[in-house]
């Protein structure tokens, strides 16, 4: 395995009485792409603005190439590109003004500055508005800009706060396009509240709820692990009492949920993990002499996935009794379990 | 350590360029410059110096550059463009350093418009190059402690406008509080209330003496103010 990028360990962030992010670890490996998934709240941007050196955690630590985020702060702001949650830029300035001075702060000399704004024009399509001052931009643009600055100095380490938030459909499309062709030079870590998002630009993902990490992993992973196995779709015609009990029985499934109509038995069976009762069920129709006419898997979406886990999450912070104290899943990668 | 002061310094000075609030307190800085020229030097059997129009002018200041330094740091809090500004690989000296030092190259620039009024004095009547320089210097070292008071006030607040109250306020204090409640009370209060008074130390350099101590006196109120902005800025990551 590479080498880590980003190693967070029990990281955890009180702001006054509130727990905001509570005692999380992961680490990110270079050239990974990985998204950081929760719903509004959960703790992904004070993590990101711990990363990024804005502000310290109250314990535990967290380094970025190697660098401590606390001690060795400047040192990692060298190596990391942020783009901030609502993307900050000063009004007045015109673009080009803008990502200049960017530059200079990043110690890029007159050559290597202009060379760096050209680069990023091409890569974040800037080239209509280069000369327009900022305020006069619109969402998506901005957006742009804000993506530029980060991109400017070639840093190690890419951290996105909701990149595609405030853009249109195409613009969405071209930045994850853009995203997943940055990865290859650096390691990108983004956090999204939407879903598709982080299942079409991530290699892996971290859920995170009420502070915690609920769940890690690819989202083929995580959508394998939704309820422990797989769903299959079956249409089988037959007696539906009789039709049930028999697929009931075949070994690998777990449960069946049925409706009928027309003679048509719809059959919803819920599968052991990791086995897959397909031939079985096609053989007991064929023995029966029943018709089959339809026979699926469906591999839950990570949607659905993302709505129940972070349901549980909400459920135990308000119970706040025993069962808060256990992952809901097994983490991957040896992580310790939350708190 | 300091490499990035001159960009940072550059960018501040532009925006004091493009902000509305400047043009305002230039207008009247130019404006109450000329009239207290007009009414207070340029009479026949007034003395040819630039000491009436300094000291008052010194009180001006006690409310125009608070106005002139709100913006500095509460602009960046309430726009959030100070989380960009804070993850970029600069240092708190080197932002405070240079929202200070974008402003005072805004005064100088206003204190170089009453070049003019030398310009006359020298054409009407002789000129007192020593004590008019003495006089700049004075200008310029009370300038530049308003506004390291002023940058303080605006670490303190994401409002500008408590910002700019807050620096008249801590000003007035230091100015004409300290000043009036020195005339009042005798003894010890009087030392140390003498001793804080600024327009009192700036009055030595109008008054056309050289004095070692007012200059150390500005220079480390100067310094201690821009001290203590770093440290608010620093505490802003604990809140």
């Amino acid at each position: 395995m590479s080498t880590a990028m980003i190693q967070v360990q029990n990281l955890t962030k009180d702001y006054g009485e509130r727990r905001a992010v509570d005692g999380i670890s992961f680490t990110i490996h270079e050239g990974e792409i990985v998204g950081f998934l929760g719903p509004n709240g959960a703790g992904k941007t004070t993590t990101l603005r711990i990363l990024t050196c804005y502000m310290p955690a109250t314990s535990g630590t967290a380094t970025v190439g190697g660098f401590d985020v606390f001690t060795q702060s400047l040192q990692v702001r060298r190596i990391i590109g942020y783009l901030p949650e609502n993307v900050p830029l000063y009004q007045q300035m015109r673009v080009n003004e803008y990502l200049s001075f960017r530059g200079k702060l990043h110690g890029l000399d007159a050559a290597a500055r202009a060379a760096a704004v050209r680069r990023v024009t091409e890569t974040c399509w800037l080239g209509e508005f280069i000369g327009r001052p900022i305020h006069q931009l619109s969402k998506g643009m901005r957006q742009r800009v804000g993506l530029a600055d980060a991109l400017l100095h070639d840093p190690k380490v890419l951290i996105l706060d909701e990149p595609t938030i405030g853009l249109d459909p195409t613009q969405i499309r071209e930045t994850r396009l853009l995203i997943r062709e940055l990865a290859r030079r650096h390691t990108v870590l983004l956090s999204s509240h939407i879903l598709p998002e982080v299942e079409a630009t991530c290699q892996r993902t971290l859920i995170i709820a009420g502070g915690r990490i609920v769940a890690s992993g690819s989202p083929e992973e995580l959508k394998e692990r939704i309820r422990g196995g797989s769903r299959l779709i079956a249409e089988i015609a037959g007696p539906g009492s009789e039709v049930t009990q028999a697929v009931q029985g075949v070994a690998g499934v777990r449960s069946v949920e049925a409706s009928s109509s027309d003679g048509w038995n719809r059959l919803k069976i819920e599968t052991t993990r990791g086995q897959d009762p397909r031939e079985a069920i096609f053989r007991l129709a064929a023995q029966r002499n029943w018709l089959l006419r339809e026979m699926r898997l469906e591999s839950g979406s990570l949607e659905e996935f993302f709505v129940q886990i972070t349901a549980q999450q909400a459920e135990r912070n308000r119970g706040d009794g025993p069962a808060g104290t256990r992952p809901i899943l097994p983490q991957v990668e040896g992580q310790e379990a939350p708190r | 350590m300091i490499r990035n002061v001159v960009p940072l310094t550059e960018r501040e000075l532009s925006a004091s360029f493009l902000s509305p609030i400047a043009y305002i307190v230039a207008t009247v800085f130019v404006v109450a410059s000329g009239h207290f020229f007009l009414a207070e030097t340029l009479v026949p059997g007034r003395e040819s110096s630039l000491r009436a129009l300094f000291d008052s002018m010194a009180a001006l200041l006690v409310f125009a550059l608070p106005l002139l330094t709100m913006r500095v740091l509460s602009e960046e809090f309430a726009a959030g463009t100070i989380e960009t500004l804070m993850t970029a690989p600069v240092t708190d000296v080197e932002v405070i350093v240079s929202k200070f030092l974008g402003v005072l190259l805004f005064y100088a620039a206003l204190l170089a418009t009453t070049l003019l009024h030398v310009g006359l004095l020298g054409y009407f009547g002789g000129l007192d190059t020593g004590a008019l320089l003495l006089g700049y210097l004075g200008m310029f070292l009370l300038g530049s402690m308003f506004i390291a008071v002023g940058v303080f006030a605006s670490a303190l607040t994401r409002y500008q406008l408590l910002a700019a109250l807050i620096g008249m306020g801590a000003l007035s204090l230091l100015t004409f509080v300290a000043d009036q409640l020195g005339r009042w009370r005798g003894g010890a209060w009087r030392t140390v209330l003498g001793a804080l008074n600024v327009l009192g130390r700036f009055e030595e350099f109008t008054k056309g003496f050289f004095d070692t101590g007012a200059i150390v006196y500005f220079l480390s109120g100067t310094a201690f103010f821009l001290f203590l902005a770093v440290k608010v800025l620093e505490s802003r990551r604990w809140r």
